[in-house]
């Protein structure tokens, strides 16, 4: 009795095990699918900019501005320019108020205001780009009277900020209490413990909400259609209508020439470059100090 | 007589929300002794050493009323910082918690660099000085700038929380189990330092381990359930304790 037992376990244990392990590769199959799937668009896409991109780079693309078409030997220089100036004027905008916010919430927001904060920077963030750029438009155009760099810089600082607030207040709220402890028992006012303690611990994090931000800002099109709005020559006015990159690579891929294509393909390769370079850049200049280890 | 260092507790109560912690408690503790603080787990004995710094009311929805008396200093007073307090009260807490990205030095230096205090020469004095009293100099004097205090080991990671606290000269040194996390040799360290201190420090010490209590405090208090129970020379309570609840404790009979 007890030795059938042991078989017949013994047997349903073997089919167990057979049916565990088909199940396993199934599984498993479906997750690296999955997986595949994700990272194919971004490959494709990288390699198509790439590939399409390339054969426009030279020196004149960095050093000139547009040409008639038709005409060889045009860049994007004022475009570049354009984009540095609109995306530092959004920077200077986006970053403090981000960074100030965030604290706030992780800091002195665990009440009901900070809720309030918490889900206004939510709803903000969730709004289209193209209706930041309709209300910087009403706020700042129409009160200036003409479009400008100035213009669309607001509208992409705004659209920094709740994302830097919320990336900021969650990496703040990953710092042990303990150290925050250690700093308030030393008799340092709470203002400076988040300056000088908390917010050096999570400088990777903070800076990763920022280059998230930067990122997502750099290629933006919609909200500077009506404020910065695009310009065939060099601008370095922040009141006036200022090339952008991402406007200049829409209006040359919607053309009818085909060495205006090149370019739009040259510029999104550009694009695509200057955020992965700020964002190295950035992570590597702030990740030195005293090293960390276990 | 008030001397430097000496403490008064009357009437203190501690809540967190509804739930009170501590009831009525009434102490004194002698100034340049260490007094220990002993109890089962969840007794209040943590609480209570965080009232007297103005610890407990950074926790949410805390609350405390009665009487701390530091020397002259009326820490509950109207006016009061609990900024100032804490700079008169250092703290060791039960986990090491160094400042992960500062240097050796910048650790020990934090409480005075980062309230202003800017004098190079004095500050190097100032690390030497509350290293050596830590025991900790002659480990790390190589690489005081060179090395995170979280790349220590978790001894000497107690220890350089300890230099950090004395380095601000506090007249009290509250310590939270500071060796519950650690080996029996970083313990032997930690208490030998306990023995030094009391020397220039006022040291109220909270653990669990009540032969540690025996070793280093010439007082110990014994905390039950938010009350305290009896407080007396440490051999009198370790031998001839007057109330039947601490003679239970200490024979092990529950806690």
């Amino acid at each position: 009795m007890v030795r059938r037992e042991g078989l017949l376990s013994r047997a349903a244990g073997h089919n167990i095990q057979l049916h565990r392990r088909i199940s396993n590769y199934v599984a498993l199959g479906l997750i690296t699918t999955a997986a595949l799937i994700v990272t194919a668009p971004l490959f494709l896409i990288l390699g198509t900019v790439i590939y399409n991109g390339v054969g426009g780079l030279s020196l004149d693309f960095f050093t000139h501005s547009p040409k008639p078409p038709g005409e060889p030997g045009g860049g994007m220089a004022n475009a570049i320019v354009g984009s540095l100036m609109i995306l530092g004027i959004a920077s200077l905008i986006g970053l403090p108020l981000g960074v100030g916010s965030g604290v706030y919430l992780a800091e002195y927001g665990r009440d009901k205001y900070g809720n309030i904060v918490r889900f206004t920077a939510d709803v903000l963030n969730g709004v289209p780009s193209i209706v930041m750029g309709i209300a910087a438009y009403a706020l700042v155009v129409l009160i200036q009277g003409h479009f400008s760099m100035l213009a669309g810089s607001i509208a992409l600082g705004i659209m920094m900020i709740p994302i830097i607030a919320r990336t900021t207040e969650e990496v703040l709220l990953l710092v042990p209490h303990t150290i925050r402890e250690a700093a308030l028992g030393l008799g340092i006012p709470q203002w400076r413990t988040v300056v000088s303690v908390v917010l050096p611990s999570a400088m990777s994090g903070v800076v990763t909400g920022i280059m998230l931000a930067f990122a997502r800002i750099a290629g933006e099109t919609a909200p500077l259609l009506f404020t910065a709005l695009g310009n065939q020559f060099w601008n370095l006015d922040v009141n006036r209508p200022t090339a952008a990159m991402p406007l200049q690579i829409y209006v040359y891929a919607l053309s009818a020439y085909d060495d205006w294509h090149q370019l739009a393909w040259t510029g999104a390769l550009v694009l695509i470059g200057i955020i992965v370079i700020t964002t190295v850049f950035f992570r590597f200049a702030t990740s030195r100090g005293v090293k960390e280890a276990g | 007589m008030e001397a430097q260092g000496q403490i008064q507790i009357q009437d203190l109560n501690a809540w967190f929300g509804t739930t009170q912690a501590l009831y009525n408690i009434n102490l004194e503790i002698l100034p340049k002794h260490t007094t220990a603080i002993i109890g089962p787990s969840g007794c209040g004995k943590s609480t209570f050493v965080r009232c007297i710094n103005r610890m407990h009311e950074t926790l949410p929805n805390t609350r405390v009323s009665g009487k701390v008396q530091i020397a002259e200093l009326d820490v509950y007073g109207k006016g009061v910082s609990p900024v100032w307090v804490r700079r008169r009260v250092g703290m060791v807490f039960q986990k090491a918690n160094p400042f992960p990205t500062m240097s050796i030095y910048d650790n020990v230096a934090a409480g005075l660099k980062l309230n202003g205090y800017s004098n190079r020469h004095e500050l190097d004095k100032i690390v030497e000085r509350s290293l050596r009293q830590a025991a900790l100099w002659e480990e790390v004097k190589d690489y005081l700038k060179k090395k995170s205090g979280a790349s220590l080991s978790g001894g000497q990671q107690q220890r350089l929380c300890i230099a950090r606290a004395l380095a601000v000269e506090p007249d009290v040194l509250l310590m939270d189990e500071p060796a519950s996390a650690l080996d029996p040799i970083s313990t032997a360290k930690i208490e030998d330092l306990i023995f030094d201190l009391k020397q220039q420090y006022t040291v109220v010490i909270v653990t669990h381990n009540m032969q540690q209590a025996a070793r280093v405090a010439e007082y110990t208090a014994f905390f039950l359930m938010g009350n305290l129970v009896e407080f007396d020379k440490t051999e009198k309570m370790f031998t001839k304790p007057s109330d039947k609840r601490t003679e239970d404790y200490i024979t092990g009979r529950f806690g």
